[in-house]
């Protein structure tokens, strides 16, 4: 009983990363309706970036977390411009295609730089013990990270100049383009707000788990079940879809082998795309 | 005269808003029916519930005999109901010949390939698209634009054409060609029903007039019953005598 | 059709690639040609899914893959005829499509290729745990399957020729759905899906039929190739960078006419055996080709055959 309890919270901890990462999917989906296929890439970026921070640079884990928002934006900003402005009124398969072409071409330069080797950064942080039951202390910190990074871009949206004026855009870009809003800036804003979720969410977790150039597809599929269980274009329903992933998976991993996880979470995406095409919690629209 | 469509008493929610409430009305064969109604009376909503894009809260939906409520939109256009969008929708990497085609292929009639342009180049010549017809509908003009979706409507032989707005953001003489199309069309023993603003055509063009506000029937009648109407009159803020009314209340 | 000059040309065009390497003797152009028609195969049914619906199908190599396993198991434990084996491989794994897609295809363009995305992952996986079909060693032809066949020299030469003629199918194909009613649907739902259902199309159905049909001759051809090969194993029949490169050779060539994918995977083929050749650029495909994808896609969406139907208007009627 205690042994699922703690796998169940042990889930949730998880859960919070696997939010903060659909957060960044989501939220670009939401303002301009693209999907991005490049969001492992990002992710893994992010996870090689703590690598390359803590174990070839030295310097303390945690301090790659700002520094992977901040590059994240960057390139985020960057492959807006180069990617993504120019499809952005054209049909739907042409912006999938064009970020899977930025997929390809970031997993063929990973692949060419690290290998596909796995690697691991040890970080380590004194966890709490509780009935014999040890909780990591490297999971909660990410946690607690992932929960505060959400907030932060909860209180960006809803509580600032720039943020409600992203808001504007995703409502409607026409109305926002005639309010006098530059928006196709505030695009690339919010794409690079969205690659630096990826990003830091791949950080989070590099201080958690090993990983390879090819973990990207795993954790995209995972920010996709979340996205369409939280709903597109809704961060706080990321944050909880992803802590519910986190606690199915608690769960389902006493149960069966890992190698099935990706496939129940396949199985549980194209389901939840069949019944639920607009989330589970998003809002009714007409 | 048999009703060619039925609506009895249907109902439809979008979240929170009600956006049709208790719609009842009939079109009967062979009349244009006017649809009108300040803007957010949910005009294009009743559209959107005949047609199949929705399916309605309650209520029933009938079509020549046939029930198609919640039906999807390919059923409801092969028992022979047409739609032309306030929205152009054309298929833009066609040409217009083609998509004159899809709608005679795909409506009442299901006709072959070869039958189905030979068909739609007649529409199309019809409704003046003759000398472009094998330009690209993405290049045609927006009075192009709405020709195409009444000819791509036509081509399908409907029962019965639904007319969105089909006169929004035409100048006065492409208004008043549209009008002659319209009046061929009923001739031809095509029921209509018909959403306008510009009131002087509608007025002109219906044989009655459903008045919706806020999602309910306000009234219902002969043009001139309605124009005269006072709780439709308020409804508007003042509308000018139909007879009199040169330009369009928005 | 036959009125047309473009069905002739394909089947001059197999003609000449079959007998060529035949009359000449020579086994590497046949080699060679072999398999960039494997390539011009899956390419040219994609684009059923891509230039024509619209919609883009990332788990394409598994109707490759699983007519593959279909057609060798047949041959293999239960000595059929490979012909028979590949014919009911294609007939099987589109049977498979049709009634999967009717499912998935309720999905909306976007979701519907999110969808495909993990399929090759699902199937992959699938295929590596059953048993029957050797997990994850996969299937081994003994020598004796080709005697049917007049040995394995003869063989390989009979295969050649059924591949070419999987080929030219594909071609003719693509060039019979482009030209018939059930296309124009297709083509009305990739401009606009909405539009197209409100005009009659039963958008469902057709989009279910093309992604069954999509299917059919990439597993006949699978089930030619891997008999080929003496082989098939998972990694190798679910190979998701072949998927990928499907879609590349689509675009390449040109989403939507009828011999774009054809020279988009002749292109790329020749453009891969060049990288490869090269020891810097061949740890690099992957970004090259994804460089390639995005160039096209950015600025030349229409592709190559785009590009020249834009240039010279007499190829839009002869050369579609």
């Amino acid at each position: 009983m205690i042994a699922i309890l703690a796998s169940v919270f042990d889930g949730v901890l998880v859960g919070a990363v696997y939010g903060l990462a659909a957060m960044g999917l989501t939220l670009i989906w939401g303002v301009m309706n693209v999907i991005n296929l490049a969001h492992g890439a990002i992710t893994v970026f992010g996870m090689f970036g703590l690598y390359f921070l803590a174990t070839e640079l030295g310097l303390p884990a945690y301090s790659a977390v700002p520094i992977a928002i901040v590059c994240g934006f960057v390139a985020g900003v960057a492959l807006y411009w180069i990617a993504v402005h120019r499809i952005i009124g054209r049909p739907e398969l042409m912006s999938l295609l064009a970020t899977f072409a930025v997929n390809m071409m970031l997993v063929g330069i990973g692949t060419a730089l690290w290998t596909t080797s796995p690697f691991n950064v040890p970080v380590s942080l004194p966890g709490v013990t509780w009935e014999g039951y040890t909780f990591t202390g490297t999971h909660m910190m990410a946690a607690v990270l992932a929960v505060v990074i959400a907030g932060l871009l909860y209180v960006f949206l809803h509580h600032t100049r720039v943020g409600k004026a992203v808001r504007a855009v995703a409502d409607n870009r026409g109305a926002a383009e005639l309010s006098g809003i530059p928006t196709a800036q505030m695009l690339a804003l919010a794409f690079g707000l969205g690659i630096a979720l990826a990003a830091v969410s791949g950080t989070l977790i590099a201080t958690m788990f090993p990983f390879t150039i090819l973990s990207g597809e795993a954790y995209q599929l995972k920010s996709f079940v979340v996205t369409v269980l939280g709903g597109l274009g809704n961060p706080a329903g990321a944050l909880i879809g992803g802590i519910a992933l986190g606690l199915i998976e608690g769960i389902a991993t006493r149960f069966m082998p890992l190698s099935w996880i990706p496939i129940i979470e396949f199985g549980l995406f194209v389901l939840c795309l069949l019944a639920f095409p607009r989330g589970i919690f998003a809002p009714a629209k007409a | 005269m048999s009703a060619v469509l039925e609506v009895e008493a249907v109902s439809k929610r979008f979240g929170g808003v009600a956006a049709v409430r208790d719609l009842s009305l009939r079109v009967e064969e062979g009349e244009i029916l006017g649809l009108i109604g300040p803007n957010g009376a949910g005009k294009s909503t009743v559209f959107n519930l005949i047609n199949g894009v929705y399916a309605p809260d309650r209520g029933r939906i009938v079509f020549r005999g046939t029930d198609i409520t919640g039906a999807p939109p390919y059923r409801i256009a092969r028992l022979g109901l047409a739609r032309a969008h306030q929205i152009v929708q054309p298929l833009a990497g066609l040409s217009v010949l083609d998509n004159c085609t899809v709608g005679a292929c795909f409506g009442r009639e299901d006709l072959p390939l070869e039958e189905a342009r030979a068909a739609a180049r007649e529409v199309a010549a019809e409704v003046g698209l003759g000398t472009q017809i094998d330009m690209p509908a993405g290049q045609l003009t927006t009075a192009g634009k709405k020709r195409l979706e009444l000819a791509r409507a036509l081509s399908a032989r409907p029962h019965l054409l639904l007319l969105d707005e089909v006169l929004a953001g035409l100048n006065p003489s492409e208004v008043e060609q549209m009008i002659d199309i319209v009046r061929g069309i009923r001739k031809r023993g095509v029921a209509i029903l018909i959403i306008e603003h510009v009131m002087r055509a509608i007025m002109s063009l219906s044989d009655r007039i459903v008045v919706l506000n806020l999602g309910s029937m306000l009234a219902q009648g002969s043009p001139s019953e309605v124009a005269a109407d006072p709780q439709v009159i308020t409804a508007y803020l003042g509308v000018a005598e139909p007879t009199q009314d040169a330009g369009h209340v928005s | 059709m036959w009125r047309r000059p473009l069905p002739w040309l394909i089947l001059l065009a197999a003609l000449g690639c079959a007998l060529i390497p035949y009359w000449t003797d020579d086994v590497q152009l046949r080699e060679g040609l072999l398999l960039a028609a494997v390539y011009v195969i899956l390419a040219s049914n994609l684009n059923l899914m891509i230039g024509y619906a619209g919609y883009i199908n990332f788990g394409n190599i598994i109707f490759f893959g699983l007519g593959g396993y279909i057609s060798v198991y047949l041959v293999s434990e239960w000595h059929w005829p490979l012909p028979a084996a590949a014919i009911l491989a294609g007939v099987a794994v589109s049977a498979v499509a049709l009634l999967f897609g009717l499912g998935i295809l309720r999905l909306r363009g976007a979701f519907f290729a999110l969808a495909t995305i993990g399929i090759n992952e699902a199937v992959r996986q699938l295929v590596t745990n059953f048993e029957p079909w050797g997990g994850a060693s996969g299937i081994y032809l003994a020598f004796d399957a080709y005697e049917p066949l007049g040995g394995p020299m003869q063989a390989l030469w009979i295969v050649y020729f059924l591949v070419i003629a999987v080929t030219a199918l594909s071609l003719l194909l693509s060039f019979a759905i482009k030209n018939s009613k059930f296309g124009l649907g297709l083509i009305a739902i990739g401009q606009n899906e909405n539009a197209a259902a409100t005009l009659g199309v039963p958008t469902p159905l057709y989009k279910a039929l093309v992604y069954s049909a999509s299917a059919v001759l990439p597993a006949i051809g699978g089930g030619l190739y891997f008999f080929k090969s003496g082989i098939i194993e998972p990694g190798g029949a679910f190979n998701l960078g072949t998927s990928i490169e499907a879609i590349v050779m689509v675009m390449l060539g040109g989403p939507g006419t009828v011999i774009g994918p054809a020279l988009g995977a002749a292109l790329y083929e020749e453009l891969r055996g060049a990288l490869l050749t090269s020891d810097i650029f061949s740890h690099f495909q992957l970004v090259i080709a994804g460089a390639l994808l995005l160039l096209i896609v950015l600025f030349i969406p229409g592709g190559l055959m785009g590009f020249i139907h834009r240039r010279v208007a007499w190829t839009r009627r002869w050369l579609e």
